[in-house]
């Protein structure tokens, strides 16, 4: 006979130990990136509302609070229209799906305080530049299944941009990776606020405006929005979709946005420190920072007009790829000085 | 060329994709401004061939005014250019009366003036809000749109209608303005030189809205007279023909204002040119205000103007003959209002060259009407200006021509 206290007991070790504290975080994680996705959207029209002299959403609830709640349960009521001419249906219901995952995958690696962090990995931080790149292919396959003119130029776009500007987000932060010695975020942050400037924004400033301006072409915002050019691709590569699929490509550039926005919190401006530690909130330096540069991104997306897709590449090629290696050398320079 | 199905159908078939790359933009396209419908050949996103198609916005406009006295179909003339709705209005009403051979007041001269150049500004406020939106600047468009909302407050205050005003008549305008009215526009003419500057400093220093603009769409001048370009897309190449100055009407040989004039020929000279059009409006609006003043209380209306309802013609009483004959009765004879004959006359409206040509059978109805608008000739020239183009500079070259068309298809 088992004994089937005893295996419960290890069971019980094993899963809390290993899986269940895992599967308790990440639930938590999502939870919490979920809800800061859907006000992020509410933040987004309210901020760009106030700056373009309106209101906003203020009908729904008290303030408008409740509208981002009030999206979703209409978008999933929405049909699902999966258009009849379309290339490969299971690619096509696939592709938000792979846009999602990939961008939320993230997550699992970003320290948000010392200790929560879904999975602490040393290769940390390849593991975001992976999975942001696999995010693009939700785009890609999405503008291919479509079978529709206007999506798949936005899918062409977006590959191209994607490759251009996934370089220069990488060489921004191998900088980082030089100062810290670790491509783990725990230590890269643990290494910046012992290094003298505190944070590596200052040291590598060339570096941090190389990585900003990468992040916002790699998430497809506004002025490198060009996937889904809403003037002449009318939405680009998510044309055909619809309902709930249709949200999951939003949600998928939210998330990317606020994985962006963390990742440039812990790599640059130094995570979950600050000036004092808060009581009870461990991470609010980190929450603090990472709504500042939600707000960056959003207002650059009020004031902003749009780059034409060649220029988009000329900057990418030979602008910030160039910036990027001279801040490398820089570095490498300041590392055999000191 | 062949029709889009057609060609989709084909290129499912074949294994080969040589066939070219076709985009159908529009009509339904929030970039087209309004229905116009593009058949885009593109080598990449290069563009090679480029065709508009028209006539989703077709009313029959100038049919219909066959069947509706001339005073009737005037209010088809805000349909038009629904945006600068009294500079169509102005036009008509100046065709009409050149061809009825009215002298306008001059109090009402004045008021015309001042709606056409409010239009204007109105115009160009939604050109350049519409165009810096396809170009992604999001929050031009709310400001332009906030100042906009003035003037369209200001014309519901002087006739009631805020966008299809139809506030001349043929021998003058309907009503005079009351001093609110007057406040309201030295008001609106103090603040709006300062709200310029708010959408130039926006975008005219963006680096990005420089390298969208500069360099793309270019036309040389003489193209541009080729191709029949009017208005502030052809001052853009550096042609400087005004209607307001080349062929005064109205008043405008006495008013002081500078004909906006640049010489690139691309995207963003055109726009250069419309925001200088914008402050030489406000000067002139201004220069007009302080000449209502002047003639205070005068009519607005020409005493022998028709009635709204022009009736066929009007019975007249012949001189008698000196010694009529006893039991002898005088029948009058029936003398046609509007005389026989064909009129062109053109104006400067905000897009361009607005003509009205009007052939009358001497009946209360014009017998033809035809009307030249600049979107029409302006669209034609897209191709020119587009063709070797990227496809996102096709939206900045549309925008650029700034075209309506409810104009074009009319």
């Amino acid at each position: 006979m088992i004994d089937l206290q005893a295996f419960l007991n290890t069971a019980d070790h094993f899963l809390l130990k290993y899986f269940g504290l895992s599967l308790f975080k990440s639930l938590v994680l999502v939870g919490i990136t979920l809800l800061h996705v859907a006000y992020t959207t509410y933040a987004e029209r309210k901020i760009i509302g106030h700056m373009q002299q309106r209101l906003g959403p203020n009908r729904v609830g008290p303030r408008g609070l409740l509208q981002p709640i009030a999206d979703v349960l209409k978008l999933i009521q929405k049909e699902d229209i999966i258009p009849s001419c379309v290339d490969s249906p299971v690619v096509f219901k696939a592709a938000p799906l792979i846009s999602l995952v990939a961008g939320a995958t993230s997550l699992a690696v970003i320290p948000i305080w010392e200790h929560f962090v879904v999975t602490n990995v040393n290769m940390a931080l390849l593991v975001v530049l992976a999975m942001s790149s696999l995010s693009s292919f939700g785009v890609i396959l999405a503008g291919w299944a479509s079978n529709s003119r206007y999506s798949f130029l936005g899918g062409l776009r977006a590959s191209a941009q994607v490759i251009s500007y996934e370089i220069a987000m990488a060489l921004a932060l191998v900088g980082v990776m030089m100062l810290a010695g670790s491509m783990n975020l725990v230590e890269i942050v643990k290494a910046q606020v012992a290094s003298p400037f505190k944070i590596y924004a200052i040291p590598q400033i060339i570096g941090f405006f190389v990585f900003m301006v990468a992040a916002i072409a790699e998430t497809n915002r506004t002025p490198f929005d060009l996937p889904e050019a809403e003037s002449e691709l009318v939405a680009g590569y998510f044309v055909e979709y619809s309902g709930i699929r249709f949200a999951l490509f939003y949600l998928a550039e939210y998330f990317g946005m606020i994985v962006m926005c963390m990742l440039a919190v812990v790599c640059f401006l130094g995570g979950w420190y600050g000036p004092f530690e808060v009581p009870g909130v461990p991470f609010f330096w980190f929450l603090l920072k990472l709504y500042f540069l939600i707000f960056f991104y959003i207002w650059v997306r009020a004031t902003l007009p749009r780059y034409r897709y060649d220029q988009l590449m000329g900057l990418g090629w030979k602008v910030l790829i160039p910036l990027a290696l001279l801040n490398i050398v820089i570095t490498g320079l300041i590392k055999v000085m000191a | 060329m062949p029709q889009a199905v057609e060609i989709i159908q084909k290129q499912k078939n074949s294994d080969q994709w040589d066939e070219p790359y076709l985009v159908n933009m529009g009509p339904q396209h929030p970039a087209t401004h309004g229905v116009l419908r593009l058949f885009l050949e593109l080598d990449g996103e290069t563009i090679v061939r480029c065709d508009p198609r028209i006539g989703y916005l077709h009313r029959g406009v100038e049919k219909l005014s066959e069947n509706l006295t001339y005073s009737q179909a005037m209010v088809l003339t805000d349909r038009l250019d629904y945006i600068a709705s009294a500079a169509n209005n102005v036009g008509y009403c100046l065709a009409v009366e050149k061809l009825m051979g009215l002298e306008v007041p001059r109090r009402a001269q004045i008021i015309r003036v001042i709606v056409c150049e409010m239009a204007r500004i109105a115009s160009h406020l939604l050109w350049l809000a519409t165009h810096a939106l396809d170009i992604g600047a999001m929050t031009v468009f709310l400001y332009c749109f906030r100042d906009r909302e003035w003037l369209l407050d200001i014309f519901e205050e002087i006739c009631g209608a805020r966008l299809t005003v139809s506030y001349p008549r043929i021998g003058g305008v309907r009503l005079d303005f009351n001093q609110k009215i007057i406040d309201e526009l030295y008001r609106f003419t103090e603040e709006f030189p300062r709200r310029i500057p708010e959408y130039e400093t926006l975008i005219d220093v963006n680096r990005i809205w420089l390298k969208r603009t500069k360099g793309v769409g270019v036309i040389s001048g003489e193209e541009a007279v080729n191709l029949g370009l009017t208005g502030p897309s052809l001052r853009g190449s550096g042609v400087r023909y005004d209607l307001r100055r080349t062929r005064p009407y109205l008043i405008y040989d006495e008013l002081d204002f500078e004909v906006a004039v640049e010489y690139e020929g691309d995207v963003y000279s055109r726009y250069r040119v419309r925001m200088k059009e914008m402050r030489e409006a406000n000067k002139i609006i201004r220069q007009c205000l302080d000449k209502l003043a002047e003639c205070e209380g005068e009519p607005v209306i020409a005493e022998e103007a028709p009635d709204l309802l022009i009736p066929f013609s009007k019975p007249k009483r012949p001189q008698p003959a000196p010694h009529p004959k006893k039991g002898f009765l005088v029948k009058s004879v029936e003398v046609p209002i509007v005389p026989e004959g064909e009129v062109y006359f053109a104006i400067e409206a905000p897009k361009g060259e607005l003509g009205y040509y009007i052939v009358s059978d001497g009946s209360g109805h014009p017998w033809r009407v035809r009307i030249r608008a600049p979107s029409f000739v302006h669209i034609s020239a897209l191709p020119a200006l587009s063709e070797g183009q990227m496809v996102a500079d096709i939206i900045a070259v549309i925008g650029s021509v700034d075209i309506v068309l409810g104009e074009c298809d009319r």
